[in-house]
């Protein structure tokens, strides 16, 4: 009688489940089928941030409606059109089109990250599984990790004697804290559970490794890899200034020698959007690698 | 039958290094158990009941004294001595199969092909009444059907004991007692050892052989040990009336709050 009742419940979420599945992995996330459009959702998600920049744009048009140095919207707005209308043109080496700039800080950020993270999640998992690694290294961290990263540059121009390997060595140094620190944080937070199941189950240390340790890490290293992200971005705009030669930074310094004030803040849009799609992809890789806990 | 007993607890002492100096947890421990014996271990939260059992398990050593199990020394875990614990452990990214293959894998691994591991774990979980949630995440699945899996992990090792530390304490009181249920029909059938830790009284005289009645910490002792005089199959429903049950109710009852009632704030 009683498993009876009890066993029921269990039949049903059995029937349920089987078509479920296919349902809900059939939606594509391009378009979303929405049986009842809800009208009212759209709005609150679209009109608040329409608002905020119009709000922006509205602000920065007043203050330069008297005219001056700072352009108004709508200069601004033309000078991009006939910016993007050719990002991809060559004119000699200091004038090529704002798509090639974006790609060579694009190029360094990836190689001085991608650097980093081949150096720093290791590092990060010895950090957190040896104490005796953790206390050699963890004052080094705390001292070194507040450095300005543009403290590096002429460390990395002494070394390298050239100007682009020099930017890569400071987004290399800037960005590694990060993952060093999450992935260091994220081994040694692995529920003592998991490694007593570990133990229990006589798992050997490369099984411990991939099945129970990397898995229950991953979302630290991730947190990690878009803390890194977000910092190598703000640097390599401050690094190219400095060192010249092809980037949005660069080009950002370039245009201000020649007063074109318009490019300038078309640049900050241009580096604020390239940010959030560097965000935006990280956060859709570290979702699809996460595991929900409870 | 052996003179030994199957697990043999041997004066045994754990006291804990803290930070605030030594903790002594248990103390003069002597307990037999015999094989296929079903054992719980009762006290207060605080009482050293989980420690007794993790010493058995072989994840804490203990300070001074000697564990034995089947005649060997306990120096280490291992899948001879399977552990349910009290939070499932699942790993949250392995569906419930993988979750039981792995444990499968590490005892079979070496002597069996990939389809006989298959089996086993498939096996497993049929017997704990999970097959049709296999291939789901424990976030997928209630309280309930995890601990089933936790158990059917446990189980699929082929353990000579299984430990269970407070394996239902997370749970309502309707899924506790039909889990209850199916571990007394899983374990008549499979004939294992238990050594189970519960705060429920009930949980401990429907299920078991012997309860082991902890005092109170620091310094824990065994302070009694009940045997509970009633046949199997037990059954839940017909219990509740039988005499045998009543008594053995109320000696434990007895023993955790008139005798060795916990001291709140006693700090």
């Amino acid at each position: 009688m009683v498993s009876a009742v009890f066993h029921d419940p269990l039949a049903a979420t059995r029937e349920d489940a089987a078509p479920a599945k296919p349902v809900a992995r059939a939606p594509l996330p391009a378009r979303p089928a929405r049986p009842p459009f809800d009208w009212r959702a759209l709005w609150m998600r679209v009109l608040p941030p329409v608002l905020g920049l119009a709000l922006l744009v509205g602000v920065w048009g007043l203050l330069t409606q008297k005219g001056g140095s700072f352009p108004t919207p709508a200069l601004t707005f033309d000078a991009a059109l006939k910016l993007f209308a050719d990002p991809f043109y060559r004119n000699g080496p200091n004038d090529q089109g704002i798509g090639w700039n974006i790609l060579a800080s694009l190029q360094r950020v990836g190689l001085g990250f991608g650097l980093a993270a081949a150096v720093g999640i290791p590092l990060g998992f010895v950090i957190g599984r040896f104490e005796f690694a953790s206390r050699m290294v963890s004052p080094l961290i705390s001292l070194l990790k507040p450095v300005s990263p543009l403290a590096w540059l002429p460390i990395g121009l002494l070394v390298f004697k050239s100007a682009n390997p020099a930017a890569i060595w400071t987004i290399f140094i800037c960005s590694i804290w990060p993952m060093v620190v999450n992935t260091a944080v994220g081994v040694q937070r692995v529920p003592a559970d998991y490694l007593n199941v570990a133990r229990v189950l006589k798992l050997s240390e490369w099984k411990v490794i991939t099945r129970i340790l990397l898995p229950a890490v991953l979302p630290y290293v991730l947190t990690g890899v878009r803390l890194s992200v977000g910092t190598a971005w703000l640097v390599i705009v401050a690094a190219e200034m400095l060192t010249g030669g092809v980037g949005i930074g660069f080009w950002v310094w370039d245009e201000w020698n020649n007063l074109n004030v318009q490019h300038i803040i078309i640049a900050i849009f241009v580096i604020g959007i390239v940010g959030l799609l560097l965000e935006w992809a990280l956060i859709a890789v570290a979702k699809r690698f996460s595991f929900e806990e409870e | 039958m052996s003179q030994r007993a199957f697990i043999e607890v041997q004066n045994v002492e754990m006291r804990f290094n803290t930070r605030k100096g030594s903790f002594h947890a248990l103390q003069q421990i002597e307990l037999q158990v015999q094989r296929g014996e079903f054992i719980t271990l009762i006290g207060h939260s605080g009482c050293g009941k989980s420690t007794l059992l993790n010493l058995i398990a072989g994840l804490l050593r203990p300070t001074s004294g000697v564990l034995l199990c089947d005649n060997r020394e306990i120096a280490e875990p291992g899948p001879e001595r399977a552990v349910v614990f009290q939070n499932h452990s699942l790993l949250p990214w392995l569906s419930c199969f993988d979750n039981v293959l792995l444990a499968v894998e590490s005892v079979f691994g070496a002597r069996e092909l990939k389809r006989q591991l298959m089996q086993r774990t498939e096996d497993a979980l049929e017997l704990v009444g999970m097959g049709h949630a296999m291939f789901k995440r424990p976030h997928e699945i209630s309280g309930g059907m995890k601990q089933r899996v936790g158990i059917a992990r446990a189980l699929a090792m082929e353990p000579k004991v299984l430990l269970m530390d407070e394996p239902f304490g997370a749970l309502d009181a309707l899924t506790r007692a039909h889990l209850q249920d199916e571990l007394l029909k899983i374990v008549a059938r499979t004939r294992s050892t238990v050594v189970m830790v519960t705060h429920d009284v009930d949980e401990a005289v429907l299920l078991s052989d012997r309860i082991v009645m902890m005092s109170n910490g620091p310094a824990a002792s065994i302070g009694e040990i009940y045997a509970v005089d009633l046949p199997r199959p037990r059954e839940r429903v017909a219990l509740a009336e039988d005499a045998r049950y009543v008594a053995a109710r109320k000696a434990v009852i007895d023993f955790l709050y008139t005798r060795h009632r916990r001291v709140e704030n006693a700090a």
